[in-house]
């Protein structure tokens, strides 16, 4: 007998039928649960465009060239280019030192620790500085550079509070991005011979690079925005004129030293907002905040861009 | 896509072998068999199943006897396992699959749009490869069913626990702390039967088996069949299998899948002993698979 | 000659290392860059400690004093009192009501990434949200200022109340008024700790197998029983270790809940009145304060608490998880 077709079947007589809900008040829950769960990630979604939206409308004629070049000194619209250089030179500076450790870090977290009470500690100090509050850290940077190391407040010094505050983050990220080489790769160099240095050197971290990338720019991020760590170490003010030309790095004035005071985008923002007077404070605050929006938005598309990008050329290649 | 046919079988079973398989269902069986050709339960007519593009069942026809073992053979890829999963609608949860075709539930086409999966799901039961009892008591696994259909009476729930676990023949050994232990701390064996025991509790009328006793050591396996042949009294049993032994040993009837097409279906004695196809006879014969 | 051969070999192979591997100087290294976050926290944890009992040690303030409700530290006001309740209390009521907000929306959202999103929804919503991580505090502080503070205040300036016939006033608070508030403060942070939440509690929807989820569909279970019945429970330390994280984060956020509270220091008793939390009143002394006086001392006593707020954390994080493992 080979595949035939006896469509036959028993009529649905006193069974029940599959048609029949079977309680009509769980069908409607699910309805209403679905519902409810797409509610949210649309809700999202449109917080999201309208904050966008918000602040691309009150950018709107705020930022111009003027606003970013302008003369700080005069009490018109502008001027934020020293505030912006304070910005990204806290960022190359804090990055200089949180990648390096945090990568290293993140290398002997992923292929070296054992089981052992100094992992332990270390993951509980990692974990323990995650949730230190930033207000916190802060603090712990004002008593340590600005008192003790007499610096006063300083760049290098909000850098080093700064590196503190994140390098859990770089070290996390460095070892995700590092676990997720796949062992065979590490077995196979093993297995040719090569050192766990040799290895790790040559074959782990080349196939780490898109993760690893992808982690520093979202560590950028985090670093870019953050300002309660910087309120008590780089310090509070507002723009004045920098000289580009002064490269001598013990001067305070010189915009390239390491131990002036620096008053970042994000700090600046919150001074403008707590004690900042005068006709143009809500467009300069408003202005700033966008250009902080713009370069968290920037920051992000380019991890994810650079990191698909930087992927597929790795499996192509 | 992981049909679920592809999966290793983590423990040993004795290999199909060569030489050729002693049917144990007796003539006597046979003819009790013939004897109650009761209700067709399920049939289906030209059943195909599509992943995208890619066809893992074409055009399959059968039937099921009410209060039979069906055992579906074949080997890896031959769309057994995905075929099993159309009786309970289960192929709906996999992203781009698509089923073409009937499959007829005493005469109702479980494939229309208005029909409830969830009704459906009640009537038809589903035991998986790997055992997956949930995170909570034993007591708290069997009563899952019933509790979801509305069923918190403590007196019914206590006894519907009971009976099922005795039906699926686990009571014994987990009637002293049904309530204290998680089922996740039961041996592999109890728990598959913990799971057979949790579909019987919503009180099915065809219980479906995906290859149910491949992750089980032989003594488990063993049990579980004796159990299934049991359960044979209550319940239209729909059973995937890698083993042939196994099939020659429960079922009453056997359909042989090769890849995504019905090869034969018919009495198990005649597959196994008599099958009126070339491919059937080198399979269950073990010269492949 | 063969025997030689094969001792040879064996020699070789029990070769003393070299003594540069033996040292593994980039193992060291790397180590010391690992170890050097036990270092951060060990220094960190007593420079906060040391300073923050200096209010008890070297200006004598009893620590009955700092559970009293007044908080007057300028000694040209008159007597000082450096009572802290307020500020406890307040940090704890603010994270309150924006974990109450916050919690089910972020949990529905975890759920709906992992259980009722399509692929493209997903990769819409996923992005979005770590574009939610990105925007830095004070931008939530003065999207709090520029648009929820006008809200509330203009919607509900007045005294609000609810009358029943009958029952007579069932209850009444006073209105925004200016819009700084308790209620202005946990919106913010509300949104704020929302992607931290839903990202953990994500992850632990994530872990529990699908194996489970087919089962209880196979028993005919609708998709939102599967969740509310089988997938919560199982899931439930990863989404309490979501909450207490959460709840870490809106704690000791300072910026966005400073500019939008109002900072009065006295102790809440209406979620529309201005409020001050630990963060908030450290981020506005701070910098007016001289060292060493005892008006600083008790903000680093504040900062203390702090610190003990989320070190306690980590460790209810690891007990939940532990017990998770144990079960």
């Amino acid at each position: 007998m080979t595949a035939s077709n006896p469509a036959v079947g028993r009529p649905a007589g006193p069974k029940p039928s599959l048609r029949r809900r079977g309680s009509r008040g769980s069908i409607l829950a699910d309805h209403a649960a679905t519902v409810a769960l797409w509610g949210t990630g649309v809700l999202v979604l449109v917080i999201l465009g309208a904050i966008i939206l918000h602040f691309a409308l009150a950018a709107w004629g705020v930022v111009s060239p003027s606003f970013i070049l302008g003369d700080p000194s005069r009490t018109t619209l502008g001027g934020v280019l020293p505030i912006l250089w304070n910005s990204i030179y806290i960022l190359v500076l804090t990055m200089l030192i949180a990648v390096p450790l945090g990568i290293l870090a993140g290398i002997y977290m992923s292929e070296y620790a054992g089981d052992n009470i100094a992992t332990t500690a270390i993951r509980f100090a990692e974990e323990s500085i995650s949730s230190v509050p930033s207000i916190v850290v802060g603090l712990f940077g004002l008593i340590l550079f600005v008192d003790d190391f007499h610096w006063g407040f300083s760049a290098l010094g909000g850098s080093l509070a700064l590196t503190f505050f994140n390098l859990p983050l770089m070290t996390r990220l460095a070892e995700q991005a590092l676990r997720a080489v796949p062992q065979e790769e590490r077995s196979a160099s093993l297995a040719l011979g090569a050192t766990k240095w040799q290895t790790i050197r040559h074959v782990v971290l080349p196939l780490a690079i898109p993760g690893l990338i992808t982690g520093v720019i979202l560590t950028a991020g985090r670093v870019f925005g953050e300002a309660a760590v910087l309120l008590f170490t780089s310090g509070v003010g507002t723009p004045q004129h920098y000289n580009f030309l002064n490269f001598d790095l013990t001067s305070v004035a010189s915009p390239w030293s390491p131990f002036r005071p620096a008053t970042t985008l994000s700090v600046y923002i919150w001074n403008l907002n707590s004690e900042g007077l005068g006709a143009f404070k809500t467009q300069i605050i408003d202005g700033s905040a966008a250009i902080l929006i713009a370069i968290v938005l920037i920051f992000n598309l380019g991890a994810r861009f650079i990191g698909r990008v930087l992927t597929r050329r790795l499996t192509a290649a | 896509m992981n049909t679920g046919d592809e999966m290793p079988t983590t423990v040993a079973y004795p290999e199909p072998v060569l030489r050729p398989i002693e049917v144990t269902t007796s003539q006597a069986g046979a003819d009790e068999f013939a004897a109650r050709t009761q209700d067709v339960k399920i049939s289906t007519d030209r059943v195909s199943i599509l992943y995208g593009e890619k066809v893992a069942v074409r055009d399959v026809s059968l039937t099921i006897q009410e209060r039979s073992i069906m055992a579906l053979i074949g080997p890896s890829g031959s769309g057994k396992s995905t075929f099993l999963r159309c009786f309970n609608r289960m192929n709906d949860l996999i992203p781009g699959a698509s089923v073409k075709g009937e499959v007829c539930l005493d005469g109702e086409n479980v494939m229309e749009t208005d029909v409830s999966v969830v009704e459906l799901r009640r009537r038809v039961g589903m035991v998986f490869q790997r055992p997956n009892p949930f995170p909570m008591s034993i007591f708290e696994n069997v009563a899952y069913g019933p509790r979801r259909r509305g069923q918190n009476d403590r007196r019914k729930l206590d006894e519907l626990v009971e009976t099922s676990l005795k039906r699926a023949a686990l009571w014994d050994e987990v009637k002293d702390d049904l309530r204290r232990k998680s089922g996740l701390a039961l041996s592999g064996g109890q728990q598959q039967r913990l799971c057979i025991a949790r579909a019987i509790a919503i009180k099915p009328e065809i219980i479906l088996m995906d290859e149910p006793a491949s992750a089980l050591d032989p003594i488990a396996t063993a049990r579980i069949e004796d159990l299934i042949l049991d359960l044979k009294k209550e319940f239209t049993i729909v059973i995937v299998t890698h083993n042939m032994q196994q099939a020659a040993r429960i079922s009453d009837q056997t359909a042989f899948f090769y890849i995504g097409e019905l090869v034969e279906f018919g009495a198990t004695r005649k597959i196994f002993t008599n099958p009126s196809q070339k491919r059937t006879e080198d399979y269950v014969s073990g010269r492949f698979g | 000659m063969a025997q030689m051969a094969t001792a040879d070999r064996l020699t070789g192979l029990r070769a003393r290392p070299g003594l540069l591997e033996r040292i593994d100087v980039p193992r060291r290294v790397m180590f010391v860059a690992a170890a050097s976050m036990i270092a951060i926290v060990a220094l960190l944890m007593g420079f906060i400690a040391w300073q923050g009992i200096q209010l008890f040690v070297k200006d004598g303030v009893s620590v009955g004093q700092i559970l009293s409700t007044t908080w007057q530290p300028d000694p040209e006001n008159g007597a000082t009192n450096y009572g802290l309740l307020p500020f406890i209390t307040a940090t704890v009521l603010v994270t309150a009501v924006a974990l109450l907000i916050s919690t089910p929306l972020s949990v529905g959202l975890a759920l709906f990434l992992s259980e009722v999103a399509p692929q493209w929804a997903r990769a819409i919503v996923q992005p979005a949200l770590e574009i939610f991580v990105g925007i830095p505090s004070v931008v939530w502080g003065w999207l709090g200022i520029t648009t929820l503070v006008p809200f509330l205040a203009h919607t509900f300036h007045d005294p609000i109340s609810l009358s029943l016939p009958i029952v007579g006033q069932v209850f009444s608070m006073p209105g925004f008024f200016f819009g700084y508030s308790w209620l202005a403060g946990s919106l913010v942070l509300s949104i704020m700790v929302l992607p931290t939440i839903t990202s953990v509690s994500y992850d632990a929807f994530r872990a529990v197998p699908q194996e489970l989820r087919t089962g209880s569909l196979a028993l005919g279970t609708t998709r939102w029983q599967m969740i509310r019945h089988l997938l919560l429970p199982a899931a439930l330390s990863g989404v309490l270790t979501a909450v207490v994280l959460g709840m870490t984060r809106a704690a000791g956020e300072a910026l966005a809940v400073q500019m939008v509270i109002g900072n009065a220091p006295i102790m809440p008793e209406a979620i529309t009145q201005p409020l001050t939390t630990l963060t908030s009143q450290i981020t506005l002394d701070m910098g007016n304060t001289t060292f060493g006086s005892p008006w600083q001392d008790a903000l680093w006593t504040m900062s203390l608490v702090l610190l003990i707020i989320s070190v306690t954390s980590v460790v209810l994080v690891r007990v939940i998880n532990k017990r998770r493992l144990g079960a």
